[in-house]
């Protein structure tokens, strides 16, 4: 910006001097710089509006006050204070955002861990195992068949599947494994965690899949033929290379965890607590400032999350 | 746009489907902020704000049959009504809400009351609403929001609620029922007569409450109240230490695995007790119908300390005046004239005028839903759908067993800031 405008002001006083100097200021003011400004201008301006814009938006009405049926626009933590209620005077035991937080981020590591873990071998087997292009292509788009259907009615479906009378239960009471219904197959933490990770290993699968292809398969030729076995391959060459891509996939995975209260509520019974669960509490009671103030706490927790993720994988660098 | 919608009447009903569905939209996702008003000069268009309890497809189209007024229903939850209320006033007409709810909408004064002398049936109105009890004069438990303490405002502009009878009415009653726990006859094989029995450790993992926190919290103090531990003043309107006290007994309860899940809507509701997960749990009595109706036993049990209730009405948008004022009149007159009193009544629900519904249905009709006598012959549906066969007796009786049983309404606490954030607790414990 800085150099066009120099230019433009050494060329403005004596334009008479001829049509060379027009048409230096005219070639530096799409100078690269200028036009990738312009290129990411139009991303920039929906963030602007769509997000960032909104996001200052929440955090200065988190810092309102309310009542009943109104916001009250004058400064007060009673968001954030009403949040953290008890939290020192509770202790050794936690308190009720404390108990939501960990509970949220144990949901998180549980389903990070067997998503990342399934994702993996799906996306190595379809890079390294199927040769042909035109197979990949057909596989990787087989893996996207349950995304036809709504997130609702894939959670949904599983209820049926593994109620107290449901085809689970009663296919083991018949067949003699079990003599009473598995309560813990449904409205617990086993079936909110097998939910999500059914409905998204694939946000997994795909940035792993992609930085997979990508290994230059000589790579791994040159490991094989220097000695190393499969294992040694696969940690010291195809994990390593394959970061990039285990960053955005986990990135993607936490970040719609960590927000999730539809499939939490209805997988767990609603007797489960989510970080949004007490957002959706406080937006229906009218209570939009602590409400606002929640979103802050989770939006800066997740945030720090990743910051420490792309701490361990430099994404700009890798990509 | 207008240019097209004068012209072309099939476009302009284009245009308000179109309305509609984006209405819909709108409620379900509530992100939309702002909303097309659609004027027209030559139709009789109202859009009707409420829960899905009255929005029959029937009722809009016998209205428009009858008045040439076009009903466009936009349907959400209580909680989406009350927040559409507050932050898109204009973006409805009509509004069909909940009395507790007038707590928060009159102090926002985003609605206004309608003249009482404009509406026709006003004086056949039950007393129930008027005057706390039922016609055959027995007297109406009054905890929580009852409908007669919030019914009249001072004036035309007054947030303040009237004590005695004023031309300015809040909400004119719609539809109101006395709800209780619905069991399963057929899995628990023995009578059920309290609400204490919600928390018997006979049904552990079998047990379920709304996560609705203003009506759970009800329904979770009638089973305190019944199990002899607290006694409140108004369980409508708890103290703190009321509130702490609920919640501990509660709490206690899921730890030690007492429910099997919450619910939160009514389909909800229904899959939990069709499919065995729950045996017994709070309930709505259409929900009951609809477990019924598949096959399945399913009573809405009436209990010793009695029932909870819950009633509606309607009022208008700020906005809304002129003709469209008078349209509204004429739509809520339509209502109270029989034909919608007729088919709420025969959904399990109770209408506000009780003669003009009593004229538009069957004498069988009337003496197995308001009389509480065995039916005559086979009892339907207002879609021709059997509920029961002749004999059935409806559960907990006649209107004036089941309206003189209520011990309190479903309510707005003065604490329920300090509600809201120990049911978070509630939920994390």
């Amino acid at each position: 910006m800085d150099t066009s405008e120099d230019i433009l002001h050494q060329a403005s006083p004596d334009l008479v001097r001829g049509s060379e100097t027009a048409r230096r200021s005219k070639a530096a003011r799409l100078s690269p710089s200028f036009i990738s400004w312009l290129q990411a201008g139009p991303m920039m301006l929906v963030f602007l509006a769509f997000f960032l814009i909104p996001l200052v938006f929440v955090v200065i009405v988190s810092f309102w006050d309310y009542n009943e049926y109104q916001l009250l626009p004058a400064f007060s933590g009673r968001g954030y204070t009403d949040t953290f209620e008890g939290c020192i005077a509770q202790l050794p035991e936690l308190c009720t955002i404390g108990k939501t937080y960990l509970m949220t981020l144990k949901l998180c590591f549980m389903v990070w861990a067997i998503t990342l873990f399934i994702g993996f071998w799906v996306a190595y087997f379809l890079a390294f195992h199927v040769k042909s292009k035109t197979w990949q292509m057909g596989l990787s788009l087989l893996c996207t068949i349950p995304f036809w259907t709504s997130n609702v009615i894939r959670m949904i479906a599983w209820i049926p599947l593994l109620g107290r009378n449901g085809l689970v239960n009663s296919g083991l009471v018949k067949t003699g494994l079990i003599n009473h219904p598995l309560e813990w197959l449904l409205f617990s933490e086993f079936s909110v965690v097998l939910a999500l990770v059914h409905l998204f290993t694939f946000f997994m699968v795909v940035p792993i899949f992609n930085s997979m292809v990508r290994i230059d398969k000589s790579l791994i030729e040159a490991a094989y033929d220097a000695g190393a076995t499969g294992f040694q391959t696969l940690v010291n060459v195809v994990i390593p290379l394959a970061k990039p891509g285990i960053v955005i996939g986990s990135i993607f995975v936490i970040t719609i965890v960590m927000g999730d209260f539809i499939t939490i509520g209805v997988m767990g019974g609603q007797q489960i607590a989510a970080a949004g669960k007490i957002i959706e509490t406080r937006v229906n009671a009218l209570q939009f400032p602590a409400a606002a103030a929640n979103a802050v706490i989770l939006l800066a927790i997740t945030f720090l999350i990743i910051t420490m993720m792309s701490r361990i994988v430099d994404i700009k660098k890798e990509l | 746009m207008t240019e097209t919608t004068r012209t072309k009447g099939v476009s302009r009903r284009t245009l308000l489907k179109g309305t509609a569905g984006l209405a819909g939209l709108a409620a379900g996702s509530g992100a939309i902020t702002g909303f097309p008003y659609v004027k027209s000069a030559d139709a009789k268009v109202l859009r009707y704000l409420g829960t899905a309890v009255n929005e029959g497809d029937d009722i809009s189209k016998q209205c428009l049959k009858d008045t040439g007024i076009k009903i466009e229903y936009i349907t959400a939850t209580t909680d989406d009504v009350t927040k559409r209320v507050m932050t898109q006033p204009n973006s409805f007409d009509v509004l069909d809400t909940e009395y507790f709810s007038l707590k928060k909408l009159v102090p926002s004064g985003n609605i206004l009351a309608l003249d009482a002398k404009k509406i026709k049936e006003f004086d056949n109105i039950t007393p129930v609403f008027t005057k706390g009890e039922t016609p055959g004069g027995k007297k109406i438990g009054n905890q929580g929001t009852a409908p007669w303490k919030v019914l009249y405002l001072e004036g035309k502009d007054s947030k303040k609620f009237a004590t005695s009878a004023t031309e300015f009415v809040t909400l004119i009653p719609t539809v109101y029922n006395a709800d209780t726990l619905g069991i399963r006859p057929d899995i628990i094989k023995r009578p059920i007569s309290s609400w204490a029995e919600l928390l018997n450790p006979e049904f552990k993992g079998k047990a379920s409450i709304l996560n609705i926190p203003s009506i759970g919290i009800m329904d979770a103090a009638m089973v305190v109240e019944a199990t002899g531990k607290y006694k409140y003043a108004d369980k409508g309107n708890m103290t703190k230490e009321e509130i702490d006290l609920t919640m501990k007994v509660m709490t206690e309860a899921k730890k030690a695995g007492q429910f099997r899940a919450f619910w939160k809507d009514f389909n909800e509701s229904v899959n939990l007790m069709a499919s065995g997960e729950t045996v017994i749990q709070s309930m709505w009595s259409p929900a009951v119908t609809k477990v019924r109706s598949m096959g399945i036993p399913c009573t809405f049990q009436p209990l010793k300390e009695g029932y909870r209730s819950w009633a509606s009405g309607f009022c208008v948008s700020k906005g809304v005046s002129g003709a469209k004022l008078e349209w509204a009149y004429e739509f809520v007159n339509w209502f109270l004239s029989g034909y919608a009193g007729a088919y709420l009544n025969r959904q399990g629900y109770y209408s506000a005028v009780l003669s003009t519904a009593k004229a538009h249905m069957e004498p069988y009709e009337w003496a197995y839903w308001m009389e509480g006598k065995p039916a005559e012959k086979d009892i339907k549906a207002p879609d021709g759908s059997l509920l029961e066969k002749a004999g059935a007796v409806r559960d907990g009786g006649s209107y004036e067993d089941r309206m003189g049983g209520v011990a309190c309404w479903n309510a707005v606490m003065d604490e329920n800031d300090y509600m809201v954030r120990k049911w978070n607790e509630f939920i994390a414990a």
